[in-house]
């Protein structure tokens, strides 16, 4: 095979990869969208092996496929809805890993040869790669709830991490000026710092945020070290990845009333929160799942907002059943759909999706938010963050200032929670001590399928 | 290559990036996100060109490492793109039952 048929190819590729982001922006192209993106993504690789034919350390080669495919499969096949978000920051951490070894090995190989542009785009690939590979690792932990999901501030903290980020800029320049091996090393330690610091301040509803930023992130190492290997496939390819990926950042911020600036850096000017008023007993009104059905069969007007918890319960088709029963009985219904509810923006969706909701049920925020008003019931199931008062009314909380789903204008509502711990972001929930408020305790698809058994007996 | 033309394919894949995706409703960011976060794992191209001239045995450690942990990006993340797609079908199905 030539050089020409190689690049050709490798141009075709890129041509998949632009028809995969524009085929996944509608929904009734995206599936077949991403099978162009992963058709792209196999034929890119599968033509190495041809134009190299045949490569230098090719038995290992395959095997380090065979241990990427072994890890990876399953790992994407078995992950659960919920555990969705965590696994795509996992593997844009460790895209962005591969990247920054990819420079690294490349940096290695070319030694003194190197010329001053390939440095400095090695330098670029290095740091960028080892932030998005420690900052991903953080959002994973944050996400998988191994670490606490609130922000992490520490006295001092913005000048850490500015010194941090003045040394991995004098380390640079160490690297460009002196070609070692050792100022290298510096600055991938020192990167990765970096990429830690910068997630840790990050408060938990504004991960999404983060994820995507550093999915950009990996985009442009992409492109930095196709420069180095001379190959415009990777050049296009993850232009691609960081110029969308800046786009849907903005659009996910937008979606979540919060400005990008705001989102990084915000968490080092909030004021510590007032926990202490948190910390009392305070009386709320708890109900038996027959209280909550006899309010629902009168109720005309019923929203149903799902949040996190409706995904850990799994209990997607406990509330279609409900929802269907209650339409059967003439009652109005719909679902209050937060952009951001669960831990990804669009994760209700999906996942009322699998249980076959009918689209025109789900409404989106700003249509469901002026006919709170009319609505007899509102029933939260497993959601808070998104629908706390405190995001309008308390300036200085971690949460200040996102749209949120306005319940409290409904005549009653109705929280189904597990316990009182708050949500992910960590704050109290005023609502939930509202007299209109009534609180069914308990896994969210035990106690709505004791709803729905009280509601049919009616 | 030319200098001047990377800087081209550069500014116009920016272009052409921020294009495909500027309108998109909030239901698709997560599968978009996802399947932009595939399509870098294409890096594994980058990591078998360096394993295939690696000389030293530091080198092919290294870049076995980045073989591996390209192909847990890209395939990982077509397969679980494409599981999180799989569900907005099938309203037809739910419509018949």
């Amino acid at each position: 095979m030539n050089r020409t048929m190689y690049d050709l190819i490798g141009l075709a590729a890129g041509v998949c990869f632009i028809l995969a982001l524009k085929g996944l922006s509608h929904p009734k192209t995206a599936r077949r969208g991403n099978l162009i993106g992963a058709l792209g993504a196999t034929v890119a690789t599968l033509v190495l092996f041809v134009y190299n034919a045949p490569l230098n350390n090719l038995g290992w080669i395959l095997g380090a496929l065979a241990v990427g495919l072994i890890i990876g499969v399953p790992a994407a096949r078995k992950v659960q809805m919920t555990q969705m978000p965590q696994l795509v920051a996992l593997f844009n951490g460790v895209g962005g890993g591969a990247a920054a070894l990819v420079a690294i090995v490349e940096y290695l190989n070319l030694g003194a040869e190197a010329t001053t542009a390939e440095v400095i785009f090695t330098v670029f690939t290095v740091v960028v790669g080892c932030i998005s590979f420690s900052g991903s690792i953080i959002t994973f932990m944050k996400l998988q709830e191994l670490m606490t999901t609130r922000p992490v501030v520490f006295p001092g903290g913005r000048f850490v991490i500015a010194a941090t980020l003045a040394a991995v800029l004098g380390a640079s320049g160490w690297v460009v000026v002196e070609l070692g091996t050792t100022p290298l090393l510096v600055l991938a330690v020192l990167s990765l710092l970096f990429g830690i610091l910068f997630v840790l301040p990050v408060g938990g509803a504004d991960v999404p945020i983060v994820i995507s930023l550093l999915n950009a992130f990996t985009g442009l190492t992409v492109a930095a070290s196709g420069y180095v290997l001379d190959s415009t496939l990777l050049i296009i390819a993850g232009t691609l990845v960081g110029a969308s990926g800046t786009i849907l950042t903005r659009l996910m911020a937008d979606a979540m009333g919060r400005s990008l600036f705001g989102t990084l850096f915000g968490a080092f000017t909030a004021k510590p929160q007032d926990v202490a008023a948190a910390g009392e007993e305070r009386p709320v009104r708890s109900g038996s799942p027959d209280d909550v059905a006899i309010l629902l069969n009168y109720a005309r007007r019923v929203v149903i907002v799902p949040g996190f918890g409706l995904a850990v319960a799994q209990a997607q088709h406990t509330v279609r059943e409900l929802a269907d029963l209650m339409i059967s009985k003439g009652i109005d219904v719909a679902y209050g759909i937060h952009p951001v509810a669960g831990r990804m923006p669009g994760h209700m969706n999906v996942l009322l999706a699998e249980a076959n909701v009918p689209y025109d049920q789900l409404a989106e925020m700003d249509e469901v938010n002026p006919t709170f008003g009319q609505t007899d019931v509102a029933i939260v199931i497993g959601a808070n963050d998104v629908v706390n008062p405190a995001a309008q009314t308390s300036p200085g909380c971690p949460i200040y200032g996102m749209p949120i789903l306005e319940v409290s204008n409904a005549a009653n509502v109705i929280f189904l929670k597990r316990s009182m711990r708050p949500g992910f972001a960590g704050i109290e929930n005023e609502l939930l001590y509202d007299p209109k408020t009534m609180l069914l305790f308990g896994d969210a698809k035990a106690s709505l399928t004791k709803v729905v058994s009280a509601l049919k007996s009616l | 290559m030319d200098a001047m033309a990377i800087v081209s394919i550069f500014v116009l894949a920016v272009f052409v990036g921020f294009e495909v995706v500027s309108k998109v409703s909030s239901t698709l960011h997560t599968p978009l996100m996802s399947g932009a976060n595939a399509i870098h794992g294409v890096i594994l191209v980058g990591a078998i060109i360096v394993a295939d001239h690696s000389e030293t045995n530091l080198e092919l450690g290294l870049s076995l490492a980045a073989i591996v942990l390209a192909t847990i990006n890209m395939v990982g993340g077509f397969v679980v793109t494409d599981r999180m797609l799989e569900m907005f079908k099938g309203k037809k199905k739910g419509a018949d039952k």
